[in-house]
């Protein structure tokens, strides 16, 4: 096998579920290459880096303007040229709004699937199909699917959490320049990026997250009661779907389903009832602590520690505690 | 009088009957798939879909012309459908699948909608009857894939806004503003049409139907169609080999007190950073 693993970077720091991304590739048992798009400013910084890390067998890398913000309607013409007439045998990405975004694109215009959120895979070279499994029903079951040989490029997303990520070392990877393929009069266009800004740990990689519910009464509170425990721990902060959709918290923080899917040391879920769709995105996390004054909030059958309190005593007395 | 009718709206909903959200599934002894008889319904970001196609008649007028809905299912997915209706769609096609067969793949969903699309923009008289606006759910809750829409407007070559949160439609300048919710924050992007969009949580609340618009919804018409009138065949690319139940976590310890969890958090090798 040949994987194509479309790498990103914020300009021009490199993606932790891309590194995921990587290792998944890894296990297919065959060679590895990593894609690099991007502007000029960050282009050669990242390839730099991608070269060094384990498991990359070559980088390919294409630089046009057109490529500063990673517009699906932009980049899959480029993939489609990649990937015509090409060696790989698998297209992988992580399972990131950017990624989700382009892969199925790009594999529907070559007839085939995008196998999404993929969270473990075997490769069988004798017979070129790839096994994989992936949670649905917002995890409540594993499915264990096969793309058989007969899908000549098989393309797939990785559950970052499931995937330890690709680590540097010594060696380094040949590189290769790619041409751009640039599309005239683009249909999309790119107006602007808002990046929720943050001194804490990024969500998504954090070993430690603080997480808040609707109980937090409102943003004012959320901030005032979570924060200071999130701080003393220096942990991520996270929310409920209630709680993002009543204002509380900005929309890239929401743990569950539908958004960040995290598996930390310790998820700590304060005044989080535990709705499936939200046990879905932390039931892997190694220590589940939950504080809530409901008793029968099913967050608890999940939780390993499980308090029973109003939590805006609860929480300040507990962070006041440990910063002893 | 409109200076052109090229400057008209029609807009297709494609969704999708599922397994209700708030059902705990469980996986079938066979382990070939979960306990389907349970309670079914629209899913919840296609019901996205269809309020926000509503909302911008009830904002455009009548710019906008056509409001259609679509699913592929069984017979019982037309109850879906008269959702759709009763919440403001005009009319509806049903792509039927018999009762015993699995949903069809994700690419197989957009060859379908491909397929009418076309046909449609086909018999189009004027420019200003074509499709120019899809509207779906980002993902459908049962195989959580959400890649229908992407591949969709890969299949047409159209362009697309994922995860939207705020839609924008500008029908005199044949353009889409779009905020997109993305990793870390949220994106803006402007579209020309035609355009996918598909919907995020946060992108409005969907209605509940009114006795009379649901009354209302009984006569308005449904299309029947078949896979093979499309030309298509759903038989899946992928082979789905097992379903099973995830491990099952243990949990349940509770403590008494704020030093109890202290204490639970130190053994654990947790401290203050």
């Amino acid at each position: 096998p040949h994987a194509l693993v479309f790498l990103e970077h914020r300009a021009g720091v490199i993606d932790s579920g891309s590194l995921s991304a990587l290792t998944a590739a890894e296990q297919l048992g065959g060679q590895v290459s990593a894609l690099v798009v991007g502007g000029s400013e960050h282009v050669q910084g990242v390839v730099d880096e991608v070269k060094k890390l384990k498991g990359v067998t070559s980088v390919l890398h294409s630089t046009s303007q057109q490529y500063t913000e990673p517009l699906p309607e932009t980049l899959s013409p480029l993939l489609e040229k990649l990937l015509s007439d090409s060696p790989f045998t698998h297209v992988v990405s992580a399972t990131s709004s950017t990624a989700k975004s382009l892969l199925p694109r790009v594999s529907a215009r070559l007839d085939a699937p995008t196998v999404s959120d993929v969270t473990s895979l075997e490769h069988d070279a004798a017979s070129g199909s790839t096994t994989f499994t992936r949670p649905i029903y917002a995890g409540n079951a594993i499915a264990t699917v096969r793309a058989p040989a007969g899908i000549p490029i098989k393309f797939f997303t990785v559950r970052g959490t499931a995937f330890a990520p690709a680590v540097s070392q010594d060696s380094t990877a040949d590189d290769k320049a790619v041409d751009p393929v640039e599309v005239a009069d683009p249909v999309t266009q790119h107006l602007k990026t808002t990046i929720a800004k943050s001194d804490r740990p990024d969500l998504g990689v954090a070993s430690r997250v603080v997480s808040g519910g609707r109980a937090l009464k409102n943003a004012e509170t959320f901030e005032k009661t979570l924060y200071p425990l999130a701080d003393a721990l220096g942990a991520a902060v996270g929310a409920s779907r209630a709680a993002v959709d009543a204002g509380y918290a900005d929309n890239s923080l929401q743990v569950g389903q539908t958004g960040k899917v995290v598996a930390p040391e310790l998820y700590m879920a304060i005044g989080i009832s535990g709705a499936i769709q939200h046990l879905a995105g932390m039931k892997d996390s190694k220590l589940i602590v939950a504080i809530n004054k409901d008793a029968d909030a099913p967050i608890f059958q999940v939780a390993d520690v499980g308090l029973v309190a109003d939590l805006f005593d609860a929480v300040p007395e507990l962070t006041e505690k440990l910063k002893k | 009088m409109r200076p052109s009718a090229i400057q008209l709206l029609n807009i297709l909903v494609p969704v999708k009957r599922s397994v209700d959200f708030a059902v705990k599934i469980r996986v079938n002894p066979q382990q070939t798939g979960i306990d389907t008889n349970v309670k079914h319904s629209m899913n919840p970001f296609d019901e996205i879909a269809v309020e926000e196609a509503v909302r911008l008649r009830e904002k455009l007028k009548a710019d906008v012309k056509l409001i259609k809905a679509i699913t592929i299912g069984p017979p019982k997915a037309s109850d879906t459908l008269r959702t759709a209706l009763a919440m403001g769609a005009d009319s509806a096609i049903h792509v039927e699948v018999p009762e015993s067969s699995a949903s069809p793949e994700p690419l197989a969903v957009a060859k379908t909608l491909r397929a009418v699309i076309d046909k449609h923009n086909a018999s189009a008289k004027e420019a200003g009857d074509k499709f120019d606006l899809i509207i779906l759910g980002k993902q459908a809750i049962d195989d959580d894939l959400g890649v229908t829409g992407q591949m969709l407007a890969g299949l047409l070559g159209w362009s697309q806004a994922t995860f939207a949160s705020k839609v924008e439609v500008d029908v005199g300048k044949n353009e889409a503003v779009v905020t997109r919710e993305i990793d870390g924050g949220a994106e803006e992007v402007r579209c020309r049409l035609p355009l996918v969009v598909t919907t995020d949580l946060r992108l409005n609340e969907p209605r509940y139907a009114s006795l009379p618009n649901i009354m209302k919804a009984k006569k308005k018409p449904i299309e029947k169609l078949s896979p093979a009138d499309l030309g298509l065949d759903y038989t899946p690319q992928l082979e789905t080999l097992k379903v099973s139940e995830p491990p099952k976590r243990v949990g349940g310890g509770k403590v008494a007190s704020v030093d109890e969890l202290l204490a639970k958090l130190k053994e654990a090798g947790i401290e203050a950073a």
